[in-house]
């Protein structure tokens, strides 16, 4: 028996979020009183496998083929089946995140395992498998019951606090058989921006409405959110007007994150908003309608016009930084 | 070419959810059930794709798995549209069992893209794409936000942490949809609602599948503390509770 946990790479490297993954796993892997393993696919170099170890996994398998030229969820699903079909694992976790997701569902068919999804949370017993999780865009909560013999999991990011338990990981080489490794898309381009802080990678989040009135006033968000060390976000009406790309969009039919912070600046909180942002850990309004249903999910607020309070936020903000 | 979009009846986005039954089952008196928001915009690009000679498209088709009660939420779909529609007559449960049901629509017909919308905004799923292809033995890529089919070829752009990527796919192949693929959704014209009327909607029967999980209870979470409102002539004081009393900056 074993947990297997999928631990994506970036450009061969790791993230917090690998590392949530692996204390996640470790500590599934203790209720269910077995082990857990990673599972690297990739040339993900021996120097950069060994950090995972800090979190307490054990042992390390990479499967590193040069079939496996990119991204396919048809190939990496069947490599992550077969070697958890080896392993005997009782349950797999993965990330909730774009490869996590697109990874799950398929993992769940090739071995009749059931899901919970976007889990934030150790289940509440694993005989009988019963996992609590945000259902209806998080304004409820279900117990589920998974019925069958294996279990799948992905992990929201940023909702498992890291635990350090340092362990010596061995490192083993795995493989899948070749005819499995057939890759049936092509990647014709890849635009990416390199460098710049993700969205749902940020711990810290200033997002804006309609209520900063015109695009120009983006510029003290944007300074709060570097000063921060943050990512921009938006709400909807802002990135269909175009003032905002729409990859900052949050909410309901944009990005669902749940930062440490997350400061709203000028937007009142459709339900379809707060779906998107509910799960941060602290949320920050600031409008001018007191009424505002934003601040029913906030812990702090300020009733005022956001493209006036920004600016002397940010200076609030330097002048802690200085002292 | 035929494109099948899968669709789901969800309870209208802007719905306070209610239990009943000992918080057993969702209360569904006074719900909007509506097409869920990214099937639809799927459908709406499955239907400018049809309208451009040049894709190739040929037939627009919904499948959907619900009960007669559903038949509304098809015949919007219709009305929107599609060319026909398929209704699996059995109660969905979970992704899994309406996964497989799915399958055997899709075997019935011969589908060269099949879509679905990323997230069930009922019980947060997205997961029936991915079932769906694996069930098919398709490839599938998730979090599509362009779609382009000219003379037989499928080129989508799927977001990636940090970008996207432009990819070339082989038909067939199961597409999970988020936003972008579509401005915005259409709307049903009356002309549309009339036409809608004598459409077909193919009902298949079900095959036996048992459901993997089983939802035990809900609850509503714990309401949050009141706000603590800070003076906007001193937002300095935010910047100290943030630092001092949540410590989290």
């Amino acid at each position: 028996m074993s947990v297997i946990v999928y631990i994506e790479h970036w450009d061969n490297k790791f993230k917090k979020l690998s590392f949530e993954l692996i204390t996640y796993s470790v500590k599934l892997a203790d209720m269910l009183g077995t082990e857990a393993i990673a599972l690297s696919i990739g040339n993900v170099p021996e120097q950069e496998l060994q950090k995972l170890g800090k979190y307490g996994i054990k042992r390390i398998l990479s499967v590193d083929n040069e079939s496996i030229t990119k991204f396919d969820s048809q190939v990496y699903s069947r490599v992550i089946s077969e070697i958890a079909a080896g392993e005997s694992a009782k349950a797999i976790v993965l990330a909730n995140n774009n490869a996590g997701k697109s990874l799950a569902p398929r993992i769940s068919v090739r071995l009749q395992a059931a899901i919970a999804s976007g889990v934030n949370q150790l289940p509440e017993s694993v005989s009988p498998f019963v996992v609590n999780k945000r259902v209806f865009s998080g304004s409820a909560l279900a117990r589920i019951h998974l019925t069958s013999e294996i279990t799948v999991i992905t992990l929201s990011q940023n909702s498992f606090d890291l635990v350090e338990n340092p362990a010596e990981p061995v490192i083993e080489s795995a493989n899948v058989s070749l005819e499995q490794l057939s890759s049936k898309i092509e990647i014709k381009d890849i635009q990416k921006q390199t460098g710049k802080l993700l969205l749902q990678d940020a711990e810290v989040v200033v997002s804006g409405g309609r209520g900063m009135k015109t695009p120009d006033n983006w510029a003290p968000l944007v300074e709060l959110a570097e000063l921060l060390n943050g990512a921009t976000a938006c709400s909807r009406p802002v990135s269909d007007e175009g003032w905002r790309p729409h990859e900052e969009h949050t909410g309901q039919t944009g990005k669902i994150i749940s930062p440490n912070l997350y400061i709203a600046a000028g937007i009142s909180g459709a339900t379809q908003h707060l779906a998107g942002i509910s799960s941060s850990k602290y949320i920050v309004a600031i409008n001018t309608d007191k009424d505002a249903p934003i601040f029913d999910a906030a812990q702090y607020g300020i009733v005022g016009d956001a493209s006036k309070v920004l600016p002397k936020l940010v200076e609030a903000v330097k002048v802690m930084k200085s002292s | 070419m035929n494109i099948l979009v899968c669709i789901s009846n969800v309870p209208d986005t802007t719905t306070k959810v209610k239990f009943a039954d000992n918080n057993s089952r969702l209360d569904v008196s006074g719900i909007q059930w509506v097409i869920n928001p990214w099937d639809e915009l799927s459908l709406t690009r499955a239907l400018e794709l049809k309208e451009d000679a040049s894709s190739g498209v040929q037939k627009v088709s919904v499948a959907h798995v619900g009960p007669v009660t559903s038949e509304p939420t098809i015949r919007k779909a219709l009305a929107i549209g599609a060319d026909d529609a398929y209704r699996v007559n059995t109660v969905g449960s979970d992704a899994y069992q309406v996964a497989a049901q799915l399958t055997e629509v899709v075997k019935k017909g011969s589908f060269d893209v099949i879509l679905c919308g990323i997230e069930f905004c009922d019980y947060n799923g997205s997961n029936v794409g991915g079932m769906l292809a694996e069930f098919l033995d398709y490839p599938s890529v998730s979090g599509i936000s362009e779609l382009k089919i000219s003379d037989g070829s499928i080129l989508i752009t799927r977001e990636i942490d940090g970008g996207k990527e432009m990819l070339l796919v082989p038909a067939p192949f199961v597409g999970v949809v988020q936003k972008g693929i579509a401005k915005e959704p259409r709307i049903a014209a009356m002309r549309g609602i009339m036409q809608a009327r004598t459409k077909p909607i193919h009902l298949v029967e079900p095959v036996a599948v048992e459901p993997l999980t089983d939802i035990q209870s809900f609850e509503l979470p714990a309401p949050r503390a009141a706000c603590k409102f800070i003076d906007p002539d001193h937002p300095e004081q935010l910047i100290e509770l943030l630092q001092n009393e949540a410590k989290i900056i």
